[in-house]
């Protein structure tokens, strides 16, 4: 069974006046199809405005289709029965720490999520130790939230989804705040809860060096799925990623640019390790 | 000189547990006129820095002078200060909030003591700086996209027409063409008006294209302030503060490790683009 189902899911956000009248309509998603298998790495990429928060507040329930469906592990969203349980297997992170942080000591707001959840104490201990240490923020844990650093609390904050074992995660934009390290150490251990753990893993992020390791990509558009794709098909699809408003890794469009001068490189470069070899490649033909 | 700090330190919670020695001794000069790019690990001190610089923070020791004036002084005008040294933090959007664009732009000049129509002068004029059209100028800030309240944030600031303009991560959480647009306001203003800009930011690739020097911190401390590709050479310093080069920096200095003949100060695409074409011609 698929982890995330969308068939003919479409949104609109419905702005009403005070007498309740209708003043617009925006179609936030429009006719979105697509499955996420157990244990992918999923990562949505789309200009601000083409729906791809506004989807990823469909897979826990925040917001329910206007027309079609979305299932999570098998259960309709759209069902109230299934509300909590699907609460429970898909976990969302925000991209703002503060609407999140809710104790007044760092490992009390990691330890609130497996709390609520009836978990004995033993086990929440060491599943807030884990998830901590796991972001880096171990030593942080009797701290004040309010005295940390944005990109702290942000790892805090992850901590504390990660505590709860949800089976799949969504982070709508995580690191946005984090310095090259924090984003680094994040984006890491989100890889390893994927590839450890299989916990089936939806990044919504700008930085397409996060995006390289992901088994799929989608470009969203106005709220359509324009492109979908390994990450080395999609990057090496530059001038229409550009078109869509999005950047490609710094590295790939060096490529890019150096396979317009007139270079015979490979598409879909991703890496500094494989631009330098299809340079060395290059320098070794004969001329 | 515009800016000057000397010995600066300051300690948050001085003489509670939570006592952080957030600056330590720093000291630098900025002239009129230089775009500064600031880096630094989350924590490091940037943004206690920067509240030094227009006296929301006052050093716990050392001193700080703007224009040749010791802002400690008895007397001194912080007020004014304020009004020259324009800050616009994390997320300004959080800064609006008026019923119209306009009026949130007008609010700064107002204060400031200016009459009424020189201030509503002064806002249309930032607006129109920061490319906000006008059919937008009735609308409610906060029914903008997060690249147009950004922007129009800005224009708040700069409707006090700041010699300095401090801005603290201005494209987190913006979308790359919305990050490509303000950054290119920012290097308008500094190119055609002379602002002094002090862009604090994580993202390596838009310090290497804007900023003229680079100061870098670590743990409190200021380790760099020399020109952007000197401090980009030190690339292994700089993974040891938890930074990292432009990727395209790293790509240059792998070519040479393999014995390429390029130059390793490539810190943009263009330069590295070039760089290793001359190299490859060179060799043909």
């Amino acid at each position: 069974m698929e982890m995330i189902k969308a068939k003919d899911l479409s949104f609109e956000y419905i702005r009403r006046d005070e007498e309740g009248n209708v003043e617009s309509i925006n179609k936030a998603i429009d006719n979105i199809n697509l499955e996420i298998e157990k244990g992918d790495f999923i990562a949505i990429l789309g200009a601000n405005g083409s729906g791809k928060s506004t989807f990823a507040k469909h897979i826990n329930a925040i917001l329910y289709p206007t027309e079609g469906s979305l299932w999570v592990n098998g259960m309709n969203t759209a069902e109230e029965k299934n509300l909590w349980d699907i609460r429970q297997t898909a976990g969302m992170v925000f991209q703002n720490p503060d609407n999140q942080i809710i104790a007044t000591v760092v490992e009390e707001d990691v330890a609130f999520g497996p709390e609520n959840l009836g978990i004995e104490t033993k086990e929440i201990w060491r599943r807030v130790e884990e998830s901590l240490k796991a972001v880096g923020m171990l030593q942080m844990r009797h701290m004040s939230p309010n005295k940390l650093s944005g990109g702290q609390k942000q790892r805090v904050a992850i901590a504390g989804i990660m505590a709860m074992r949800p089976e799949c995660i969504i982070l709508d934009e995580p690191t946005a705040m984090l310095d090259p390290n924090g984003r680094r150490e994040v984006i890491s251990t989100i890889h390893e809860l994927n590839k450890k753990e299989k916990v089936t893993v939806i990044l919504i992020t700008h930085h397409m060096d996060e995006v390289i390791y992901a088994d799929k990509v989608y470009v969203m558009e106005k709220g359509h799925l324009v492109m979908e794709g390994t990450p080395r098909e999609i990057f090496s699809r530059v001038d229409e990623i550009k078109k869509y408003r999005l950047d490609v890794p710094q590295v790939t469009e060096l490529a890019y640019e150096l396979r317009k001068s007139g270079l015979d490189l490979p598409e879909g470069i991703l890496t500094v390790e494989e631009l330098v070899k299809a340079l060395e490649e290059v320098r070794r033909k004969p001329h | 000189m515009q800016i000057i700090f000397d010995k600066v330190n300051y300690i948050y919670g001085k003489g509670t547990a939570f006592e952080r020695h957030a600056l330590k001794d720093i000291s630098f000069c900025i002239n009129k006129g230089e775009f500064i790019g600031l880096i630094g690990h989350t924590g490091s001190g940037k943004s206690t820095l920067i509240q030094h610089m227009n006296g929301l923070i006052k050093a716990s020791s050392g001193h700080v002078y703007f224009n040749g004036e010791d802002i400690y002084a008895q007397g001194y005008n912080m007020k004014q200060l304020r009004s020259k040294v324009g800050l616009v933090f994390q997320y300004p959007e959080h800064q609006l909030f008026e019923t119209t664009v306009f009026k949130d732009v007008v609010f700064g000049p107002l204060n400031l003591g200016l009459d009424k129509l020189e201030s509503e002068l002064r806002a249309y004029e930032s607006l129109k700086m920061v490319g906000i059209s006008d059919d937008l100028l009735d609308a409610s800030p906060f029914e903008l996209s997060g690249g147009q309240k950004r922007r129009v944030a800005i224009a708040g600031v700069l409707a006090m027409k700041p010699e300095v303009l401090i801005l603290d991560e201005p494209t987190a959480g913006l979308d790359p063409r919305g990050r490509d647009d303000i950054l290119n306001q920012i290097a308008k203003l500094h190119k055609e008006v002379g602002m002094t800009i002090i862009l604090v930011t994580h993202s390596m690739e838009d310090v290497a294209c804007y900023s003229d020097r680079l100061f870098v911190m670590n743990n409190g401390e200021l380790v760099f302030q020399n020109p952007t590709k000197e401090v980009f050479a030190h690339y292994k310093e700089l993974e040891e503060m938890h930074l990292a080069a432009p990727q395209v920096t790293y790509v240059m200095n792998m070519l040479k490790e393999k014995g390429w003949n390029v130059s390793c100060d490539a810190t943009t695409v263009k330069e590295a683009r070039d760089e290793i074409l001359r190299a490859l011609g060179s060799t043909r």
